[in-house]
This record gives structure tokens, sequence and C-alpha cells, in this order.
């Protein structure tokens, strides 16, 4: 009937090919009963179920989540506070190199970034014998230098186009302005905060090369597993692995947007809700 | 005056780098009086009500608040309360507690302050939305909560920014009455900055015209409407027809002009201070102007042609030329009912112009 959309739909098929085909592949090769990654053997879940007692993997995973949640936390806390510093506080000395310092981590190489990590601990560790040995607290340090930039640039945005009337009004209404900050700026920005939290996490849960710089004998995060084991080949359990992040993941995405549709939903019918009601 | 007053405000400056937004300003308000603001944008008014609220610092003066020095007083700490433009209510706050954020700061028990949140829900008719957020309710409701939040801790003085602009012309109405009535109920000290003058007139017990940073005239709206001293008021509010005119005389305490564009002599209530030969403004409101189509008697009479008419039902306005080429604005109840016969006159009809010389406002600005 109509040609444009085959040739349209037939570049969107190959576009979408080049994305998805070689995580559908592996999640299809996670079911193989074959121990060859790429022979099919048949249907099977055992590369699942050795996953779940592999306590290699486990201890990874663990790892890998205490080190996103304690990095992603601290990188809010000090990402917010730069960026109330940058939108608010005008034109103080030295605004420029700050702004500067604090969004240069997102343009220079990772390589980079981990090895002056590592430099700087081994230099620590000879002045002042601390730390004496890499891992957890490293490899946290080192996430959340770089994790950092990605709350402060989010939150700066969002502070930009802030209404800074209602802050106003509540230091009218007797407030100082750190009590206007706690009661009034944080939780309406909090969502931007939030998604910023997310990012800082996602980061820092799949950040290979800065990882394997900053690491020690001993702490393994999911992502370095994976990478040591591709390295000996591909196996199935790794499929699995994968496909299991993969689904995590793609599960978290699915619920926020529902979520937020919900409440954007929601908003929608009480302003009808309040034109109604008119009075 | 000066020592009752109980908002005084003496010769306030406000300079934005190289921009005066308001100059040597002083005022001074009486307890318990509505007193409005009035000047189109940019004529300072709106900075002056934020230097009340301690947002900006008086780059020059002093303002008084009940006797008490404001200057280095910050805003978290003045017996002061505005209702913002927007109303810049808390979107993540339910109306009941938007309007119980200020009262945290007020040593009272919780009971007392539940009390005082139920009683401000009650002045303005919200008790039914006291759990709904800002986004859930209309735009008079939100008006109305902005109100109940300022008013929440009894400020000594409420600023009010604009308090009707937002809101659609029916509501308006019916909202300037209820301002009016919960200002006499609390008696709270009203600022209210607006720009339009039917607002501050119904509103407010005095206006100060603003201008380019200045107050250009002080009074009550009859004061301000009626007995303007100065051409910018005069036109500003209300609408006006001005001639140039030369002083040639008094007779029986009326003051004689001569106006070119009449070329005649007319008569005025007479202003002390203009002297024999000055040049002057004769300003003529439309309504103050009789329109006839017969010769009228008196001194104060011209002839000219209806050149056009604007019917509004209830009157009419004419622009009528004067032989000199100059239009006058006048305006006509339509006391009979009828169709276009039952009108004082019609398009191109000679009329003559009649006025009372009380009516008739010399300006010598």
């Amino acid at each position: 009937m109509n040609r444009r959309p085959v040739f349209l739909l037939t570049v969107l098929g190959f576009g979408f090919a080049f994305f998805y085909v070689p995580i559908l592949s592996m999640i299809v090769y996670s079911f193989n009963a074959s121990r060859l990654a790429t022979v099919w053997g048949g249907f099977s879940t055992k590369w699942y179920m050795s996953l779940w007692s592999n306590t290699q993997v486990i201890d990874a995973l663990i790892l890998s989540l205490k080190i996103a949640l304690v990095s992603a936390s601290i990188a809010t806390i000090l990402g917010t506070m730069a960026a109330i510093a940058l939108v608010r506080m005008g034109k103080f000395r030295g605004r420029t190199l700050f702004s500067g310092l604090t969004t240069a981590p997102l343009i220079m190489p990772e390589v980079i970034t981990g090895v002056s990590s590592l430099i700087f601990f081994l230099l620590l560790a000879q002045w002042i014998g601390w730390p004496s040995q890499r891992g957890f607290t490293t490899i946290t340090l080192a996430h959340i230098t770089f994790s950092m930039v990605f709350v402060t640039t989010i939150v700066q945005a969002r502070l930009l186009q802030f209404d800074r009337t209602i802050e106003e009004a509540a230091m009218d209404l007797g407030s100082k302005p750190w009590q206007v900050l706690f009661d009034i700026t944080l939780p309406v920005i909090s969502p931007a905060i939030l998604s910023g939290w997310l990012l800082a996490f996602t980061i820092s849960l799949d950040d290979v090369v800065i990882t394997s710089f900053t690491t020690g004998p001993g702490s393994t995060t999911l992502p370095l597993l994976i990478w040591s084991k591709v390295k000996l080949g591909v196996t199935p359990d790794i499929n699995a692995l994968a496909t299991l992040m993969v689904v995590t993941v793609g599960l978290c995405v699915v619920i926020a947007g529902i979520v937020m549709n919900r409440a954007e939903a929601r908003r929608l019918a009480d302003e009808r809700l309040a034109f109604r009601a008119n009075g | 005056m000066a020592d009752d007053a109980f908002l005084r405000i003496e010769g306030v400056s406000k300079t934005f780098g190289s921009f005066q937004a308001v100059r040597d300003v002083s005022l001074s308000v009486s307890r318990g009086e509505i007193f409005a603001l009035l000047g189109g944008s940019g004529c300072g008014k709106t900075t002056l009500l934020r230097m009340l609220a301690g947002f900006e610092k008086p780059s020059t003066g002093r303002i008084y608040l009940d006797g008490k020095d404001m200057a280095g007083v910050p805003p978290w700490e003045r017996p002061v309360h505005m209702m913002f433009q927007s109303y810049a209510l808390f979107p993540h706050m339910t109306v009941e507690a938007n309007i119980a954020y200020g009262l945290k700061h007020e040593a009272i028990s919780k009971t007392d302050r539940a009390a005082r949140v139920r009683e401000m829900l009650d002045l303005v008719q919200l008790t039914p939305f006291a759990a709904r957020k800002p986004h859930q309710i209309s735009g008079g409701q939100r008006q109305r909560v902005a109100l109940a939040r300022a008013l929440a801790r009894q400020p000594k003085l409420l600023l009010l920014d604009e308090p009707l602009a937002a809101l659609d012309k029916k509501l308006r109405e019916h909202t300037q009455f209820e301002l009016m009535s919960i200002q006499e109920r609390t008696g709270v000290t009203f600022i209210v900055v607006t720009h339009d003058q039917e607002e501050a007139m119904t509103l407010a017990d005095r206006i100060a015209v603003m201008d380019r940073g200045e107050v250009r005239q002080v009074g009550s709206p009859t004061e301000i409407y009626e007995f303007p001293t100065n051409r910018f008021v005069a036109s500003f509010i209300g609408s006006i027809t001005s001639f140039e005119a030369e002083v040639r005389g008094r007779t029986d305490g009326l003051l004689r002009l001569h106006i070119p564009d009449f070329g005649t002599e007319v008569l005025a209530r007479d202003v002390p201070s203009v002297g024999e030969g000055q040049k002057v403004t004769l300003a003529l409101r439309p309504e103050k102007i009789v329109i006839s189509k017969l010769p009228a008697p008196g001194t104060n009479a011209v002839e000219g042609v209806v050149k056009d008419l604007a019917y509004f039902g209830k009157d009419s306005l004419y622009r009528i030329t004067l032989p000199s080429g100059a239009l006058v604005q006048a305006h006509a109840v339509n006391a009979r009912r009828g169709d276009e016969g039952a009108r004082v006159a019609d398009w191109d009809d000679r009329v003559w112009l009649s006025f009372d010389p009380a009516s008739a406002i010399v300006l010598e600005a």
C-alpha cells in the first residue's frame, strides 16, 4: 500500500537487531544444556541452579551492592551540596574553578581516574600507613569521586528551574535560611535527588575500569568477576548471571515507569477535579 | 500624622546597578488601614513591597514599623507577612500544612496551633479542602490558602502583591469584598500592590500612585480621582481630556482661563498657587461634561461635532471634534430607553459641551 513505512521499518528493524540480538542470544544460551557456549544442547535451567550455589558469585554480588549503596549515598549528599553551592551562592570567589573541578570527572578518561586513584592510595599508604590494603573502602571512595558529578548535574538542573518565591514565602513566615533548605527546598527537589542517587547507584554497580584499579585481593565485585571469568572463555553460567542482571534492571525500569505514569495520571485527575469544584 | 503612623517610610530609595527602581519615597500608613500602591509595571511598587518584607535592602532611607527601625531585621524576624502574586504555596504540603507552616515558629501549644489553623481554614472557608495539596484545588482556593497562611501568625502588617491578578473577572469582584471583610474582622494593616485602578479604588482607604519609582500623589480614592495634583495621576486614574490653558485672572473666587482650543475663556475652581499669565493644563473627566443639542447657557460651553460614539448600554462615550480640531471625550448616561433616536446625540450632530467650574481640574504640571 505504502512504500515509505516499509523502508523505515526495515531500518528500524536492523537498528533494534543490532542492539538486542546479542542480549537475546545471551538469554537464549543461558538456557543451553550444553557446556559449550556456542553449541545448542537442549533446554535446561541448571546454570541458574549452579549460580545460586556459587558462593563466589553471591559474595561478589553482595560486595557490589554494598559499594553501590554506600558510594551512591555519599555521592548524593556531596553532589547535592555542590549543586546548591553552584546555583545558590552567587558569584563567589573561585566559582568557575569549583564548577570545573566538580564536572571534570565527567570528561576525564576512566583509565586516568583509575590510575590516579591507585597512585593516590599507594602514596597515602606509604605516608600515613592507610589504606594498608585496597578493597571495599578504596573502591567506594573512587566511585564517590566519579559518580558525584552526575548527582550535581541533575540537581543543578532542577535547582535552576526552581521557583524561588516559595523559599521567600517560607522565610517570610519565619524560617531561617537553613530551615527553608530542609523544609522546602530539599523536599521539593527530592525527585531529582532520588534520580541522581539511582544514576550513581547503577554507575557504581556496573563499573569495571576504575574498580579494577582500586580493588585489592579478595575484593571482587560482580562486574570484575564476570570480566575475569570471560577471559577464560564464555561459559553458560555467565550467560545466566548476565541474564539475571538484565531482567532485574529491566524490571526496575518498568516498575519506575509505571509508578511515574500513575503519579502523573493521578495529578491530572486531581487537577480536573479541582477545575470542576472551582470556587 | 507622623506620630501615630504605624508604618513610616522615610526617604527610601533603591538602586539596582544603574537603575533606580524607587526614588526618595516617604509614606505613612495608619494602623488598620488598607493602603494601596498603584502604578504600572516597573513603577517600583513591588520593589517597595519587597523592601517592607525585608527581601531587599533600601539603598537609602529608613522604614519604621510600629516605631521600630526595620533596618537589618531579616525577613524571618519581621512581623510582616506577604501574600505573593503567584501565591507561592508549598507544593509538597497539604492546605492545612501550608497554613500551619508559619506557626511552628510560635511558642504555642499543639492544641492552640491546631485551633488557629482551624480558625484560619474557617475564615477562608476551606475546611473541606484541608487535606488537599495545592495542585488539587482551584485558583481561587489557592488564593485563599495564601491569604490564610499569611494571616495565621497574626502579622502586624500584611503585604499583598497583586492579590487578585490571577483570578478571573467574576471571582475577582467577589474576592475583593471578601478581602475587605477579612481585613475588617482581623484588623490587620494591609498594603496592597496593584496595577488595577479599580481594584485600588474599591479596596483601599488610601492610595499612593507611583510612576517611575516616585510617589506622585497620596490620597483617598475620591481625592485621587476628583482632585489629582498632576497630569500623570489625572490621566492614570480614569480618563481625561486635557487642554493647554493660560491664567487670565480671578472672578468671584474662580479662575479665569483662556483655552486656545475653545477660542474663549472658561471658569474653573481656583488653585491658589497659580498666578496670572501662567500656562496651566485644564483637564476634564468625560462624565463631568454635559452634552446638549441646544446652546448651553453660561460661560463654560463650547460647540463641536460628534465624530464618534460608543454605546455601552447604560451609557455612551462620545468623541467630539472642536472647531480647532481638538478631540473631547464625553460620557452620557442613557437615561431614556429607546432605539437610536433616544440618544443625546448622533454621528455628525452639532452639540454644545458644558461643564461646571467646580468640575474643571487645573493642573500646573
